[in-house]
């Protein structure tokens, strides 16, 4: 059967990106951030997944505003690198798992949770960024990818608790799936930023230390989080933290943290990123 | 009208909310159409010319036309469509963010590297009118 082994939570800051893109990784006011996620390609390889579930948020380039779906999952063959507005990245195109997809929504939708089929979908910073972070520059990604599209751009998004709740739903689509596959799961964006208004820049280290410490020791408290706290706390773009959510409930009752690492700035925001191994 | 909006205490902040995507959706359509480059060729080419195929408000267009970052988030741009605008024009998200805060886009790089802003004197706006 299908295992869900693990969950990989990252920013998914397009910056960094963009650092990659234009032979900047280098530099000093990059070189910790990637140096930050040296041991997490590591355990990345060693893992070999064959699969990835990839929680994102589309940022206005897949959907424009006639339709804004709250949970969308990816079910093309394969997907297409976006053009943000300065050129799609140059990153090898996304390919999907489109028999596993569709068994993904038949047993989502039978276990209540309303998913929105997407067949042609092209992909953002989002889902790519988080892609070069743990493999680097490949020809071709090593494996393939699952999107869940989850709409954070309209206020509101849905609560820490319905994500966390759609990932333990996961789990159990995953393991009635008959095929020996291993699948880690990312939940991505966040942490703390704001990059809108006079309050751009905000970033709270306190808020994400404890939200990380509470992805092992306690997610039930991460789940009461209102949104308003994540607005007001760690900036009006840390909703994001509730794909995180999504993550940690698709890993099951017990987690064991392998690596985390925290690193401020990539361009307005605090990057985060953890590595829970399920047990 | 949406009744309970409590991150309008927020100060320095504009939620893109219900009410602010009714406002904003031709806005934004147009903002959607600079992720294409010929969009983009024609936008720099002539912005008035391009910004009249859209159904928006004269303020809208106006601030548009100024670049006024702010105005724009008022008026119902959400920021992720604004960006396409700074991309276009050959900018980042962290220019448009350092002009949204009046801080040149070097002192806003500083205060990054420092650590950020602290959500301290930011959490509402009768926090913020204290300081
Ligand atoms: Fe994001």
């Amino acid at each position: 059967m299908a295992r869900i082994v693990a969950g990989v939570g990252t920013s998914h800051t397009p910056a960094i990106g963009a650092a990659v893109d234009n032979g900047k990784a280098g530099q000093p006011y990059w070189q910790p951030l990637f140096e930050g996620y040296e041991p997490a390609k590591q355990w990345m390889a060693k893992t070999a997944p064959d699969v990835l579930i990839i929680v994102y948020n589309d940022h206005v380039n897949a959907f424009d505003f006639k339709m804004i779906p709250t949970f969308a999952l990816g079910c093309a063959e394969e997907f297409p690198i976006a053009d943000e507005g300065w050129g799609p990245r140059p990153v090898p195109a996304v390919k999907g798992y489109p028999e596993l997809a569709a068994h993904l929504i038949q047993s989502l939708v039978l276990d209540e949770f309303d998913m929105t089929i997407v067949n042609e979908m092209q992909v953002d910073h989002g889902l790519t960024v988080p892609l070069t972070l743990l493999f680097g520059s490949p020809q071709q990604w090593p494996c393939r990818v699952i999107p869940l599209a989850v709409n954070v751009v309209q206020y509101p998004a849905p609560t820490g608790r319905r994500c966390y709740q759609l990932g333990q739903a996961i789990r159990r689509a995953v393991q009635s799936w008959p095929e020996d596959l291993k699948v880690v799961i990312f939940g991505t964006g966040g942490m703390s930023h704001q990059i809108q208004g006079p309050r751009a820049g905000l970033t709270n280290p306190a808020f994400d230390k404890a939200f990380l410490d509470d992805l092992s020791r306690d997610p039930e408290r991460l789940t009461r989080i209102p949104p308003i706290e994540y607005l007001r706390e760690a900036g009006a773009e840390a909703i994001e933290l509730v794909m995180w959510l999504m993550m940690r409930g698709a890993l099951g009752p017990k987690v064991e943290e392998i690596y985390r690492f925290y690193h401020i700035p990539a361009s307005s925001t605090a990057v985060g990123h953890i590595i829970l191994e399920s047990r | 009208m949406v009744a309970d909006k409590p991150y309008e205490d927020i100060p320095g902040t504009w939620i893109f909310d219900a009410e602010r995507a009714r406002a904003g959706y031709h806005l934004n359509q147009f903002l959607y159409t600079l992720m294409k480059e010929e969009n983009r060729k024609a936008f720099r080419a002539d912005e008035r010319a391009y910004l009249a195929k859209f159904k928006i408000s004269e303020a809208q267009r106006e601030a548009v036309l100024k670049r006024d970052w702010n105005r724009l988030l008022e008026l119902g741009a959400v920021v992720y469509a604004l960006a396409k605008l700074a991309f276009t024009d050959g900018r980042s998200y962290q220019y448009m963010a350092s002009q949204m805060t009046g801080m040149s886009e070097k002192e806003y790089v500083d205060m990054m590297l420092n650590g950020g802003r602290s959500p301290d004197g930011w959490r509402s706006k009768s926090e913020r009118g204290r300081h």
